[in-house]
Order: structure tokens, then C-alpha cells, then sequence
């Protein structure tokens, strides 16, 4: 049975974690909104370069000489996930969940015999993944931890590096592993791949698009198969860009409910030891009296 | 034919302009092109260099881009930029001074792969410098 005096201190030291875990609740509050403007301030730029993109695609299907971007390198045997998680801890599964999906992504790979190389933006996810992992490691992390403002240069300099390797042939897919900002209380670790790009819901909409506006006799400066090399390169730096704006929404958003959490579980737990520190002071009362009154019957 | 344009200026991090104007000269990879409402549609890549927006009040804004496409279609001008800078905000002494430093950097980078962003960020500089020179 813990003594008064411990039952205070523990009181007071979870009243101070309580103090800490709501202030990290508002301040991420605070980011969060900010990291949702940036995303959504982001999303037209790759909304638009997506439907262009999907539009040349679709004009070029099957079409000798398509950059290898698109079409790949015609074989599948090494793969490179990119793997995007946060810099800082205290979030929840958030950067759990991004490496467990990275993590039996390249399980699968490697089963099916395929060589696999990780390299990772942001600290957690090295954490994460060294261990099981280190040999896969092509580098040392990239890191964003100075980074205040998430802006296009940072993405730019991961693609660009990217888009070196692939050149050199150092993989033939590229998956990006980050989380969907889907709400405050969810976000979804998705897989996406870059390279060679993909592009599914874009093209529905494109056919209603020609069918409404006039015939799309498009000129077009330089050619088709020139715009699109000159595009696709460019698109990986968005895709990019977009997945860590993506992340820092999420992660904020991850870190709001996770201390929103941690805050109403100390509020519990300063219940209980606050009902527990009064019911044993009334004890030890109660035991004062008996002593005094008994003293003074055996007078 | 409509009477204006309707502009759309996007770069990564935002939505610069979305807005009606009178025209729009656009530097494409190919030479530079003047978009006007009725222009046929056209899809062009667009080289570092000035945007200039002439308004329907009549005034020019001009903006430095580089990196990004132009698609002309319906009266409506998308340009998509990765990099989208008003040149107001741009000061060419700034710049000559930046230079300055990147090409001292440049002397004294130790590996291929500092040496590489730094000839990148200064051949950046460079090209502002030339679209403030033209743009004035």
C-alpha cells in the first residue's frame, strides 16, 4: 500500500504529464491546420499535371519509343520502396503503420524473389525498419528534421535523386509508401508507384471532358512523346511533394488524437489516485480517533 | 469569341492567379506565344523565362516561371509551373549577389554531388537574372 506522500507525488507527476501531452495537443492542432491548407493548396497542381499527363498517356498507348517512366524497363526484379514516415515520435501507430505496410510489402517481394533496396525519408521509419532491414538500406535516411515548411525544393531534391538512380539503372519499380490524410482520426498507409507512373481515376474524367468541349485538335510544342518526357520526370517530384504534404497532415492529425488520448487517460488516472489518496487519509484519520478514544477509555 | 481569357496560373505549392484577363504572353520551349480568347487549343511546354498578364483593366503582371507546361483550350489558359515567382518581388541586386555567393560556393564544394546542386541552383539564379533584364 503506497504511502500518502507517494500517492502525491504520483499525482502531481501525472498532472504534469497530463500539463505536457495537452499542450502537444493543441500545438499540433495548431500544425495541423496548417499542414491541411498546404496539401489542399497543393492538390490543383497535381490534379491538372495528372490529367495531362493521362491524357498524353492515353494518346501514346503502345507507341514505340514511350519513355520509360511510363512504360518501364521492361522487367520487374528490383524494386525500390521509398518509405515516408515523420521525424518525430508521439503520434500514435502513425509511423508504425507506415512500416508495417512497408514492411510486408517487401516480405512479399522477397518471397517472390525479387531484389529489394529501402531507402527512407524521415528518421522513424529508419528506426522502424533497421533492424529487420539495415542490408536493404541503400542510404542513410533523408532528412527533414530542420525543414519548418515543407516546399517543393525538398521534394524536387528526393525525386531528383530518384529519377538519377533510375537513369542509372539501379531499380525498374518504385513504390512510395506514405499516409492519406483522410481525417483528424484517420489516415491510411497507402503504397504508390512512381515509377513507371500509373493512372487509374484520371481517365474517366478526361472522356466527359472532350465529349462536353470542343474536339480536342490540340497543338501541340514540342510533340506529344517530348511533352510527356519532359512531363513524367517533372510528375515524380509532384507525386512526391504531394505524399509529404500528405504525411505532415497526417502525422499532425495522428499526434492530435493519440494526445488527445494520453490527456483523458492522465484525467483517469488522476481520478483514481485522487479517490484512493482520500479514502486512505480518511483511514488513517479514522485510525488517529480510535487511538485517541480507546487511549482514553483505558484511562 | 469570348472577350477574355480565363487565366489559371498554378504552381506546386499553390494557386497563384485564377482569374479573367485580357491575354497572356507565355514563353514556350518552342518560342514564345501570345494567348489570347479563341486561340486554338495547344499544348506546350514553357521554358525559364516571363509570364506576362495583361489585365482587362490593362495592366501588366508579370511573373517569372520556369519548369511546367501551358494548355490553351475554350478560352481557358492552365499554366502549371514549378516554380512561379511575381517579378516585382524580385530584386536584381539580390540576385547578383546570390550569384556571387553560389559561384565562391561552387569553387569550394568538396563533392560531385554539392558541386552539382550548387551549378543547379546557380544556373536558377541565372536565368532570374536574365528574365529581370528582359522583363524590364
Amino acid at each position: 500500500m503506497p504511502s500518502l506522500k507517494d500517492l502525491r507525488n504520483r499525482i502531481s507527476s501525472v498532472k504534469a504529464t497530463q500539463k505536457i501531452t495537452k499542450a502537444m495537443q493543441m500545438v499540433a492542432a495548431a500544425k495541423l491546420r496548417r499542414a491541411q491548407e498546404a496539401a489542399e493548396a497543393a492538390r490543383p497542381y497535381s490534379q491538372r499535371m495528372n490529367a495531362v499527363i493521362a491524357k498524353l498517356a492515353a494518346n501514346l498507348k503502345g507507341r514505340e519509343g514511350v519513355s520509360p517512366f511510363l512504360a518501364g524497363t521492361g522487367r520487374e526484379d528490383v524494386h525500390l520502396l521509398v518509405i515516408c514516415t515523420a521525424e518525430r515520435g508521439l503520434c500514435g501507430g502513425f509511423n508504425a503503420n507506415i512500416a508495417k505496410l512497408a514492411a510486408s510489402h517487401a516480405d512479399r517481394l522477397i518471397r517472390e524473389g525479387k531484389t529489394v533496396k529501402m531507402l527512407c525519408v524521415g528518421r522513424k521509419g529508419h528506426e522502424a525498419l533497421k533492424r529487420q532491414y539495415g542490408d536493404l538500406m541503400i542510404d542513410d535516411p533523408v532528412d527533414l528534421k530542420q525543414v519548418k515548411r515543407l516546399r517543393f525544393t525538398h521534394a524536387h531534391e528526393i525525386a531528383d535523386r530518384l529519377i538519377r538512380m533510375f537513369d542509372a539503372g539501379e531499380f525498374d519499380i518504385c513504390t512510395l509508401f506514405y499516409s492519406e490524410f483522410r481525417s483528424v482520426i484517420s489516415q491510411k498507409p497507402t503504397a504508390l508507384q512512381l515509377i513507371p507512373a500509373r493512372f487509374e481515376e484520371e481517365e474517366p474524367q478526361e472522356t466527359v471532358e472532350t465529349a462536353s468541349g470542343a474536339p480536342a485538335a490540340y497543338t501541340y510544342e514540342p510533340d506529344e512523346a517530348e511533352i510527356l518526357n519532359d512531363l513524367l520526370p517533372r510528375n515524380v517530384s509532384v507525386q512526391v511533394f504531394r505524399a509529404l504534404l500528405e504525411n505532415a497532415a497526417s502525422e499532425q492529425g495522428a499526434r492530435m488524437t493519440a494526445m488527445d488520448n494520453a490527456t483523458r487517460n492522465a484525467g483517469e488516472m488522476i481520478g483514481k489516485l485522487t479517490l484512493s489518496y482520500n479514502r486512505q487519509r480518511q483511514a488513517q484519520i479514522t485510525k488517529e480517533l480510535i487511538e485517541i478514544i480507546s487511549g482514553a477509555e483505558a484511562l | 469569341m469570348a472577350e477574355a481569357l480565363k487565366l489559371e496560373l498554378v504552381s506546386p505549392e499553390k494557386e497563384l492567379a485564377s482569374r479573367l484577363v485580357k491575354q497572356v504572353v507565355v514563353p514556350g520551349t518552342e518560342g514564345e506565344f501570345v494567348a489570347m480568347p479563341g486561340h486554338a487549343p495547344l499544348l506546350s511546354t514553357i521554358k525559364p523565362g516571363v509570364l506576362v498578364i495583361s489585365e482587362i483593366s490593362g495592366q501588366e503582371t508579370r511573373y517569372f516561371v520556369r519548369g511546367g507546361y501551358a494548355e490553351m483550350a475554350n478560352d481557358q489558359l492552365i499554366v502549371l509551373a514549378e516554380r512561379a515567382i511575381p517579378l516585382k518581388q524580385l530584386d536584381a541586386a539580390e540576385i547578383e549577389k546570390e550569384i556571387r555567393w553560389a559561384e565562391e560556393d561552387l569553387e569550394d564544394a568538396r563533392d560531385d554531388e554539392e558541386r552539382r546542386k550548387l551549378q543547379e541552383r546557380l544556373d536558377f539564379l541565372k536565368q532570374l537574372k536574365q528574365a529581370l533584364e528582359l522583363g524590364h
